[in-house]
């Protein structure tokens, strides 16, 4: 029997079952890997401590390349923390381990999470498994191919802008972003403090649940950790919609939107009439100045957050061959220079003047104002509706190299991921449909603050009515 | 009479003697083999996050209340962004616009002028690392136990108008600090830190001058003597037609000047913006309220009180409130014991001293307000001799035994009984023919030799008084 296909839940029953055993499991999945690794190329570099079957949930998870893990090489896809061997592991880790997940890998990702298309990592791109020539999405590219793929059972990212949304639409697979503060980011390698979030990427909604159940909760090492009990989030998951209310807002259907993806979502919103869910039309007004507004914020925090990576304690140290300026301003800027890659350097410096003397109240001030405006519109729509729903990127994946020389219109795909991120509610990306060339469509549930059940519900309910989820790339 | 008027202010940075430090839990601790008192948090490594010491935040309550200061109650955090080794985020956790507490004084006694100094702010932040430069030019060390421990910085408004004031200004905050028990103060140990601002202008002018900062002075002389040396010079450039240029100027105790910092420094842009990590918070006035109520009784008011609750001299009244510790235990003997010159006497002279050669504070010696006051008694009731009587001090310092206890055992009961005196008297009459001849031809006091003597021959039991007046009864009746 083929295991390396098989969702976690379908793995559970059979290890209690006795029809097969995690170390089957791990090994099957072992073996998926050679054989498509090599043209995927979701991993950039396999766990080193051996695994343990024992435990409770022993599913073989991959973990994207930014989630210290104790003992382990962890680099954010970057050369400027090649080499660094995290001393400790963090929240979710320590999580994962105690559910007796089995670390098959560290997945590829765009280098500190900067990107949508997982091409800006040190290690070269990932390969989109339902077609080769084609970004996986980003930043967590890996995690999301590793899935896709069957290189992973599921597999955790983390999401500051859509880094966990649009990959699994892109790669046909379902990843949620967690109300901000429901998951620990102790151990995260800060992108942006205010934004991030570790979820969940998996091949079906229910598997979605179950990795909720392990990874959140409360840490009290984490400042803005919520201490907000964890139901119980497999119990969401009910193949009912009637009487609940989704919002679609009319800024979605923008310029730029895929005639096919507008159709997928049309489709979607038509079925869940069908199924007893009342849609309205809403709308979300401030939307255009979303990508702004982020672009501005998340790069400001991520400037302060980089500034640690300057070859004093770990990862790259460089010195000039030829001294320029002294001994330690060489050493910040050769190290730094050669350590990050153009986008890393980039986004530091687009951060940097939104928080310059003279500059700090035109940008990261009313940034932060505007995202305020942005969480009121939302807030305003929730009053009224259960989920609002909106596709998840708007476009298909595209192919590699085709957007990497114009940053801004790599920006404008994070357009309808952002909102969620800005104002801290939870949102996930399930399956909607194919392209004509055979290329996912993911559609975008978002809800209220600690209201995933109702995402789960909802998205159970569309993919138990649907079979996209059943469908496998060809490898 | 100079023609120009110092205007000075002070930055303290004040380290806080919590348990761990301000944004994890490693121990508070000086003195560790290096980068041992360290984790991921406070070494900045990838992926930690600060968590608040709440203790940390109420003694930066506590301190703002001590000075007078309106505390803040909506707490934020700000991170200033800047990059140098002993700092591993390449950021401090401070506070910009919202510090702990704001507009607050301190009243200091100039002459014998009382004078508000003005505090701006006092706001709670981590402290960095520590850098050596090896001597040979070939590397730098940094040791990282110190970052993370939580510091308050104080800040004056331009207020001081000499150095001496500013000494002044010093000696009654780390006073004040002391007894809030929030930190050791301690400038050699580097928990409590100065920098300077120091600008002139004409006398009479009320726009400033160009100031300049003034850093590495390590004691509150070091302070004094930078700011004098610094006034000087900025009246030799602006009398020879020059301009104070701003910048930071390093005091080099040893040449006894200040130079300015080689490296052309370009003003930091800090880039403050509130930290994402540590979420805003209030604190409640039930918490102020508690931690005003636990504040002590702060030295300048106990020093008032002092002075007409016992009579004291001021003299003496300083020298009690110049330790909490001392006060306190001042207090607890008069209790017990009445008469409170006598007791400070004691405290100012003999137990001050003991403390200095002992180098222990008061509450580490084996010494209780009860059992000093019992001393006392027995030296007040001519048991043994003052003299003898601080001798049994330092035996009871030594032993921790009471003065009773220590007197009988060593048999160093004054002798007052008259026979027993006799014989030491007669013995010092016999060999001191000449003082007794001047004595009988009118100088009284040369008794005091002949005291002396019996007092040497008694071994410093008898007691003087009896000795002169036998010594004096004998010749005039000889």
């Amino acid at each position: 029997m083929s295991l390396y296909p098989l969702t976690a839940h379908a793995l559970l029953d059979a290890f209690k079952s006795g029809k097969a055993s995690a170390k089957e499991a791990y090994e099957d999945v072992l073996g998926r890997i050679k054989a498509v690794e090599p043209k995927v190329k979701a991993y950039v570099r396999q766990a080193k401590t051996s695994p343990d079957f024992s435990g409770g949930l022993p599913i073989p998870i991959a973990l994207k390349d930014n989630l210290c893990t104790k003992q382990e090489e962890i680099t954010c896809a970057s050369r400027i923390l090649k080499g660094f061997i995290s001393p400790y592991d963090g929240g979710v880790i320590e999580r994962v381990k105690k559910s007796g997940g089995v670390i098959v890998g560290f997945a590829n990702q765009d280098e500190f999470a900067f990107g949508s298309s997982c091409e800006t990592s040190c290690y070269g791109p990932t390969f989109n498994p339902w077609d080769l020539q084609c970004v996986p999405g980003g930043s967590s590219g890996g995690s999301a191919a590793a899935v896709a793929a069957d290189e992973a059972v599921w597999a955790l990212g983390s999401d500051t802008g859509g880094s966990i949304r649009q990959p699994a639409s892109f790669c046909g697979i379902v990843g949620m972003k967690p109300t901000y503060g429901r998951v620990s980011r102790y151990g995260l390698i800060a992108f942006a403090s205010s934004l991030d979030q570790i979820g969940p990427l998996t091949k079906d909604v229910r598997d979605c649940a179950l990795l909720m159940n392990i990874i959140a909760g409360y840490d009290e090492r984490d400042s803005t950790s919520v201490n907000e009990p964890v139901p119980d989030y497999t119990k969401a998951l009910v193949n009912d919609v009637r009487g609940l209310k989704i919002g679609i807002p009319k800024e979605a259907f923008a310029e730029g939107l895929d005639p096919e993806v507008r159709a997928s979502l049309e489709a979607a919103l038509a079925l869940l009439k069908k199924l007893g869910a009342a849609v309205k039309e809403v709308t979300l007004p401030h939307t255009p100045y979303a990508v702004a507004t982020y672009y501005i914020v998340a790069t400001a925090e991520a400037s302060s957050n980089l500034a640690r990576f300057d070859g004093v304690r770990y990862g790259l140290r460089a010195q000039p061959v030829k001294a320029r300026k002294n001994a330690l301003v060489d050493m910040y800027e050769e190290t730094r220079s050669r350590g990050f890659g153009p986008e890393a350097k980039r986004r530091i410096m687009l951060g940097t003047y939104a928080l310059s003397s003279g500059y700090y109240d035109a940008y990261y001030l009313r940034g932060q104002k505007v995202r305020t405006l942005i969480k009121n519109d939302l807030d305003e729509v929730f009053k009224d509706c259960d989920a609002i729903i909106t596709p998840t990127s708007p476009t298909v994946a595209f192919k590699i190299g085709e957007k990497t020389s114009d940053p801004l219109s790599m920006y404008l795909s994070d357009i309808y991921t952002i909102p969620a991120n800005l104002a801290g509610i939870p949102a996930i990306s399930i399956p909607g449909g194919f392209s004509k060339s055979g290329l996912p469509i993911g559609l975008q549930l978002m809800g209220k603050a600690f209201d995933e059940e109702m995402l789960l519900r909802i998205s159970y309910t569309y993919e138990q009515n649907t079979e996209w989820h059943t469908r496998k790339p060809k490898l | 009479m100079s023609q120009f008027e110092p205007v000075i202010g002070l930055e303290v940075h004040l380290q806080l003697n919590t348990k761990t430090k301000i944004f994890c839990s490693c121990a508070n601790q000086y003195g560790c083999a290096p980068n041992t008192n360290v984790c991921p948090v406070c070494l900045g490594l990838p992926g930690s996050l600060p968590v608040l010491n709440r203790q940390a935040l109420l003694y930066a309550i506590k301190v703002g209340l001590a000075l007078n200061a309106e505390i803040n109650s909506f707490i934020k955090f700000d991170r200033k962004n800047y990059y140098y080794p002993d700092l591993p985020k390449g950021y401090q956790i401070s506070q910009f616009d919202f510090p702990v507490a704001k507009d607050g004084f301190l009243k200091i006694k100039s002459g014998n002028q009382e004078k508000r100094i003005g505090i701006k702010r006092a706001h709670l932040e981590e402290d960095a690392g520590k850098s050596m430069h090896d001597n040979t030019g070939s590397c730098s060390l940094v040791d990282f136990n110190r970052t993370g421990t939580p510091l308050i910085e104080i800040v004056t408004e331009p207020d001081l108008r000499s150095p001496q004031e500013a000494y002044d200004y010093l000696n009654i905050l780390k006073l004040t600090l002391q007894y809030l028990g929030v930190s050791d103060c301690d400038m050699e140990k580097g928990s409590l830190r100065c920098d300077a601002n120091i600008s002139i202008r004409p006398v009479g002018q009320a726009a400033l001058g160009t100031k300049t900062e003034l850093k590495n002075m390590n004691s509150f002389r070091a302070v004094k003597a930078a700011l004098e040396y610094e006034i000087r010079r900025h009246e030799q450039v602006i009398l020879a037609g020059g301009k104070i240029v701003q910048e930071t100027m390093l005091w080099d105790d040893t040449q006894a000047q200040t130079q300015t910092m080689r490296s052309k420094e370009e003003a930091h842009d800090y880039r403050y913006f509130p930290d994402p990590d540590l979420v805003p918070f209030t604190v409640d006035y039930k918490t102020i309220d508690s931690v005003r109520a636990e504040l002590p009784e702060l030295p300048q008011a106990k020093l008032v009180r002092f002075l007409s609750q016992y009579e004291l001299s001021e003299y003496d009244a300083n020298i009690l409130v110049a330790d909490s510790g001392m006060a306190d235990f001042f207090e607890a003997a008069v209790k017990e014991y009445p008469q409170a010159k006598k007791v400070a006497n004691w405290l100012a002279g003999p137990v001050s001293m003991e403390l200095k050669n002992r180098k222990i504070p008061i509450h580490g010696l084996k010494l209780t307000p009860k059992a000093l006051v019992e001393l006392i008694a027995k030296v007040e009731d001519g048991v043994v001799s003052n003299l003898v009587g601080k001798e049994v001090l330092g035996l009871m310092l030594d032993q921790g035994k009471g003065a009773e206890e220590i007197i009988q055992a060593k048999g160093m009961a004054q002798v007052s009984d008259d026979s027993a005196l006799f014989a030491i008297i007669d013995e010092v009459i016999a060999q001191n023919a000449a003082v007794v001849d001047q004595i009988k031809s009118g100088k009284p006091n040369a008794a005091g030799f002949l005291v002396g003597q019996a007092m040497k021959k008694s071994g410093g039991r008898a007691n003087p008084k009896k000795l002169n007046e036998l010594i004096t009864r004998k010749i005039a009746g000889v």
